[in-house]
C-alpha cells in the first residue's frame, strides 16, 4: 500500500488529540516491528501495527479511520512489554478507537448480537467488549 | 464468578479453608469494568475499580486478593494511578462519594501470589492429600497476570509462579512458548470466528509438548479456548481437545476439596473431566 505524504494532508489536530488521549510520545517509535512481530491479531489487521504508529504521527487521519485495525487489536500489551523504545502502543490504539467513538459512531451494536450469543457469552466479555467497542 | 465462573470461585474458597485462611468477601462489591481503561482523560471508567479499593479500605483490611485474572489487572492499574498521579486522585476522591479519601493504600494481589509469597510451594506441597500423580499440565497465563509489567505478578518474559504451583500439587508443569499469547479476549464480542485461530497455536502447542491439559486463571480465556476448540473440533484435520481447569479446580482436587468444592463442570467448551 502506496501512502501520499504531504503537509496538506497532514491532520495537525488529529495528532494532537491522539498524544493527548494515549500520553504517548509519537516521535519514541524508531520502527523496529517489534509490536507487528508479537502482535497475535497482527495476521487479521489491514495496516500492521507498527505502520499505524508511523500513518499516525504523519497525521493521516483518513488511512487510520478507515482500517480495521484498531478494531482487532485485543489490547493485550504484548507489543508494550516487548518495544524497546517504551512505546505503549494499546494506548495509542484506545486513543484511535476513541476518537470514532466519542462522535457516537459505535463499532457494533449490542442488538446486531445474535441473541444465542448474547446468551452464551459470559458477563466478562460482554462488559469488556461493550467498553471498547461503544462510546 | 457468581454464575458462570463458579467453578473458579468455589474451589478457591474451600480450598483456601482448607489452608487455615478465611476469605471475606467485599461488601457492595461493583464490577470493575473488566477492562482497563487506557486513555489518559478517561477518569469516569476508573470509578468502578477505585469504589472497590476504597470499600476495602473502609473495612479497615489492607489486601484484596482477586482471583479473576481481568480484575487483577484493572484494580492493581486503578490503584496504581491513584498512588502515583495526583491530580487523577484529587479528581476522583472528589468525584466518589464513599465518604473517604483513597491514595493507593490497599494492596492487590492475585491469588497465585498468597500461595506463593505468604504460604510458601513448600508448605502448600505439605497440605496436599491427593497429589495430582504427575498429570502432565501446561500452564497458561494469557495477557493480564503479566502485562502490563508494572502490574505483572512475575516475570513478564519467563513466568514460573504456575508451574511451581502445579509442582507442589504433584502435577508435571509442561513448559510450551504459548503459554503467554492471547486467547482474542474481549474479540469473541465482534469477530467470533476469529477465535478458533486465535486459540490454536495455544492449545496446538500445549498439546503437541505433551500436555493432557491446560491450567487457567481467567473465566475470558476459559471461555475462549473452550470455544475456540469445540469449532476446530468441528473443523477437523485431526485436532484433539484438551481438558480445562481453573487453577482453583486443580488446588481444590489436590486438598481433598475436589468433590464438594469443584463441581462436575470444567469450563464451557472443555472435554468431560469430572471429579
Amino acid at each position: 500500500m502506496s501512502v501520499t505524504i504531504s503537509s496538506k494532508r497532514l491532520h495537525r489536530e488529529f495528532v494532537k488529540k491522539v498524544k493527548e488521549l494515549s500520553g504517548q510520545n509519537l516521535k519514541l517509535c524508531y520502527q523496529c516491528g517489534l509490536c507487528t512481530g508479537n502482535c497475535p491479531a497482527a495476521v487479521n489487521m489491514d495496516i500492521s501495527p507498527r505502520r499505524i504508529i508511523e500513518l499516525a504521527r504523519l497525521g493521516l487521519e483518513e488511512e487510520i479511520a478507515t482500517s480495521k485495525t484498531v478494531w482487532v487489536c485485543a489490547s493485550c500489551l504484548a507489543c508494550a512489554v516487548n518495544c524497546p523504545r517504551g512505546f505503549d502502543l494499546s494506548k495509542l490504539m484506545e486513543a484511535i478507537r476513541l476518537l470514532t467513538l466519542r462522535k457516537n459512531v459505535d463499532h457494533i451494536r449490542p442488538e446486531d448480537i445474535p441473541q444465542q450469543e448474547r446468551c452464551d457469552l459470559p458477563q466478562i466479555a460482554m462488559v469488556s467488549g461493550l467498553r471498547k467497542f461503544t462510546g | 464468578m457468581k454464575t458462570r465462573a463458579r467453578n473458579l470461585e468455589e474451589p478457591a474458597v474451600a480450598s483456601m479453608e482448607a489452608l487455615g485462611f478465611k476469605l471475606d468477601e467485599v461488601p457492595r462489591w461493583n464490577c470493575c469494568g473488566a477492562v482497563y481503561s487506557l486513555a489518559d482523560d478517561d477518569l469516569i471508567h476508573q470509578v468502578a475499580p477505585v469504589r472497590n479499593l476504597i470499600r476495602v479500605k473502609k473495612q479497615g483490611k489492607t489486601e484484596l486478593v482477586t482471583l479473576c485474572a481481568f480484575c487483577l489487572n484493572t484494580l492493581k492499574r486503578a490503584n496504581l494511578l491513584m498512588r502515583q498521579d495526583a491530580e487523577k486522585r484529587n479528581t476522583l476522591n472528589d468525584f466518589v462519594d464513599e465518604g473517604i479519601d483513597y491514595g493507593g493504600e490497599v494492596k492487590v494481589v492475585h491469588l497465585l501470589e498468597v500461595l506463593r509469597d505468604e504460604i510458601g510451594w513448600e508448605a502448600l506441597s505439605q497440605k496436599v492429600k491427593l497429589p495430582l500423580q504427575e498429570l502432565k499440565v501446561a500452564p497458561y497465563y494469557g495477557c493480564t497476570l503479566l502485562r502490563p509489567r508494572e502490574v505483572a505478578i512475575d516475570n513478564v518474559e519467563d513466568p514460573t509462579i504456575l508451574g511451581n504451583f502445579l509442582k507442589a500439587l504433584g502435577a508435571n508443569p509442561v513448559d510450551f512458548p504459548e503459554s503467554t499469547r492471547c486467547c482474542g479476549s474481549y474479540q469473541v464480542v465482534s469477530s467470533p470466528h476469529d477465535i478458533s485461530e486465535y486459540t490454536r497455536p495455544i492449545l496446538s502447542s500445549a498439546s503437541g509438548h505433551g500436555a493432557e491439559a491446560l491450567v487457567l486463571t481467567c473465566p475470558l480465556c476459559d471461555y475462549n479456548l473452550g470455544r475456540g476448540q469445540k469449532e476446530l473440533t468441528k473443523k477437523g484435520s485431526g485436532f484433539k481437545e484438551i481438558p480445562l481447569f481453573y487453577f482453583t479446580q486443580l488446588l481444590a482436587l489436590a486438598l481433598g476439596r475436589g468433590p464438594a468444592a469443584s463441581g462436575s463442570c470444567s469450563g464451557a467448551g472443555s472435554p468431560g473431566m469430572s471429579f
